[in-house]
């Protein structure tokens, strides 16, 4: 593995995966993983389809065992933590699913609440005026609070979903494809909106993608996921150097050359 | 991060300014108190908040602070902030925002709904006509493709009508035996202790044979298949519809009614009599066993007493009745599965919903077919 990008060695580590092997009866989807994530930064992963990328999301949020291997985050065993720990720990991350996973039969603000149940000497009317704000920080419109989930289209659901993973203010993130099925212009004002919240709320963000443009327009660094390991971490300016055919396959294809070619004319700007 | 001591305001006056000192980590954890404290400032006060010595804020602590800025500016006072990082000050930024942007499209909130007990019952009976309606025209649905089908017995779906079969008939044979047979000795015992006090004994072939032949067998199968089958119906149905299944057929050319509601109406149209005559036997099986040990009447006599009294053509009118119920279940248990929304919650609801409108109408029909038969003296 290749390490480029973590520029000063002295950065505080808040994801740190070592020798995570996961497999699902014969089919071994990781074997000798070992991945860093820095404090503050957006790490984009990436990888080809079924190279578990959201096998690797859900195993360091704890959501599967794996066979070997150790993950810290926040310096939390989260394999070995107890039930306490756990929950401490889940207060200080959030998670948004691929389709936002909310409670179908709660409104977006009574998702958002939903964390916020767990803290005490939080009166009912600060709770709603503060699901508001997150609901307003994740860009949705004031009265999208009372609908339902299946009254919303699928980019307001990720907001909504992205709403609930920040109710508590957490301090990493965990973003499952935040882009897939929006609209070009809908994934770019995503983009904007992680970026932005990712800076003025000081949040690690771990983004599984296979969108281009966020790529370019967002992540720090980008961690490659292929023959069951993370192949290759570093900058996109990196990932166009790297010589494996998979790599250039993704960074040097024609869809590659377009985002490139909007990232760069927008820097031009 | 969990370790850091809740947030504390010390709120100073000197000199006519007022200075409140933030100390700790204000979060959420501690937006409450701190909340509590800020509220006796009053609005035309000239505050200065210092939260130089705060270690940590999150959003529900720069959402406090903001609100309490504008407050401040609204009421005449001043809000001044020192000690700010940078980071708190773009939290503050993105926090402003957000609440402007709230406030923009205020007033746009669904009203409170608050219904009267009339206006509710009239909903509740609204509602109840409009179902009975909308299961007579599944009713519909059914029959004309049925009919259809018939036509062209080629697009008929065997396999799924098998499957169906076996999933509400084969599989709930155990459940209805067991029923039958308990029913049956339950009848018999009862029936036993009040008959001995005429010396009657013997009568209780009759009654047996007449309330689980004419009534009990079949209705109470029934009862069961509904609990079982109609609300497996809605929830098979229903769980396609919240996954967009249904709709991918449609454009796929596949009718539902042919594809989902024919099938499964059929299987139990089928099925049904079949689990009612299993309940009938079991029934006079449990009658008998009972009968010889209670009353001492031999399984021959029981036999010959059955067949003496013509007791044999109440199956008749008892089976009769098998595929309106069949019918009944299928309709309502297809009906409620279309009706579910996206949300797990109206899954749950229709499913209930399906398995009370499906023994309700069974028990419905069953007193129509008995007034109909009294009229007809069968």
């Amino acid at each position: 593995m290749t390490q480029e990008g973590a520029r000063d060695g002295n950065r505080e580590v808040v994801i740190e995966v070592r020798g995570l092997r996961n497999q699902f009866g014969d089919h071994v989807v990781h074997q000798g993983l070992d991945l860093d994530v820095y404090r503050g930064e957006i790490l984009g992963v990436v990888g080809g389809s079924g190279t578990g990328k959201s096998v690797l999301l859900r195993t360091i949020a704890g959501l599967i065992e794996p066979a070997a291997g150790t993950v810290r985050v926040l310096g939390t065993d989260v394999l070995d933590a107890g039930l306490e720990e756990r929950s401490r720990l889940e207060a200080r991350w959030g998670v948004m699913f691929q389709d936002g996973a909310l409670f179908s039969s709660l409104t977006v603000r009574e998702n958002v609440e939903v964390p916020m149940k767990a803290v005490e000497g939080l009166d009912p009317e600060t709770s709603r005026a503060l699901a508001d704000l997150k609901i307003a920080m994740a860009g949705l419109p004031p009265n999208a609070g009372d609908k339902y989930p299946s009254e919303l289209s699928g980019g307001m659901r990720k907001r909504a979903g992205l709403a609930r993973a920040l109710a508590l203010d957490p301090e990493i993130v965990f973003l499952d494809e935040p882009t897939a099925g929006l609209d070009p212009i809908g994934a770019a004002d995503f983009d904007e909106l992680i970026h932005g919240l990712s800076r003025s709320l000081g949040l690690t963000v771990f983004l599984v993608t296979h969108d281009l443009d966020t790529l370019h327009a967002v992540c720090d660094r980008i961690a490659v996921l292929a023959e069951r390991k993370v192949l290759v971490t570093g900058t996109m300016q990196h990932m166009l150097t790297v010589d494996h055919p998979w790599v250039r396959a993704y960074f040097h294809g024609p869809r590659a050359r377009a985002a490139l070619d909007t990232a760069t004319s927008k820097e031009g700007d | 991060m969990a370790s850091k001591q809740l947030a504390t305001v010390e709120i100073e006056v000197r000199e006519g300014r007022t200075t409140a000192i933030l100390d700790g980590a204000f979060t959420i954890r501690s937006v409450g108190a701190v909340e509590g404290a800020l509220k006796d400032i009053r609005s035309d006060t000239d505050l200065l908040v210092d939260i130089e010595r705060l270690e940590h804020l999150d959003t529900a602590g720069a959402w406090s602070l903001t609100r309490l800025e504008q407050r401040l500016q609204v009421g005449g006072g001043s809000f001044r902030l020192r000690g700010a990082t940078s980071r708190a000050e773009a939290l503050l930024d993105t926090v402003a925002a957000a609440l402007d942007s709230q406030k923009r499209a205020e007033g746009s909130d669904r009203p409170e709904q608050d219904q009267g007990f009339v206006e509710q019952l009239g909903r509740r009976v609204a509602e109840g006509v409009s179902t009975l309606l909308g299961m007579t025209g599944y009713l519909g649905i059914f029959l004309s493709r049925l009919a259809r089908l018939a036509l062209r017995p080629r697009q008929f779906r065997v396999t799924a009508l098998v499957h169906h079969c076996e999933d509400v008939g084969v599989r709930a044979v155990p459940i209805v035996a067991l029923m039958g047979f308990l029913i049956g000795v339950v009848l018999a015992f009862q029936g036993a202790v009040q008959l001995r006090q005429f010396g009657a004994e013997v009568f209780v072939v009759d009654l047996i044979s007449v309330s689980i032949l004419r009534e009990l067998g079949i209705l109470l199968t029934a009862i069961i298949v509904a609990g079982r089958t109609a609300s497996a119906f809605t929830a098979a149905i229903g769980s396609m519809k919240m996954r967009e299944e249904i709709d991918a057929m449609r454009t796929l050319g596949l009718d539902t009614a042919s594809v989902l509601f024919v099938p499964r109406i059929l299987a139990l149209l089928l099925m049904l009599p079949i689990l009612g005559l299993i309940a009938n036997v079991s029934g006079l099986v449990g009658g008998a066993l009972m009968s010889w040990i209670e009353l001492g009447i031999s399984p021959e006599m029981f036999r010959v007493r059955l067949l003496e009294g013509e007791n044999v053509n109440h199956l008749g009118v008892g089976l009769v009745k098998a595929p309106v119920f069949a019918i009944i279940i299928g309709v309502v248990g297809c009906y409620c599965g279309m009706q579910v929304k996206g949300n797990a919650d109206s899954l749950g609801q229709q499913t209930s919903r399906s398995v009370v409108a499906a023994i309700f109408l069974v028990i419905v029909a069953d007193a129509l077919f008995s007034i109909f038969f009294s009229e007809l003296g069968v």
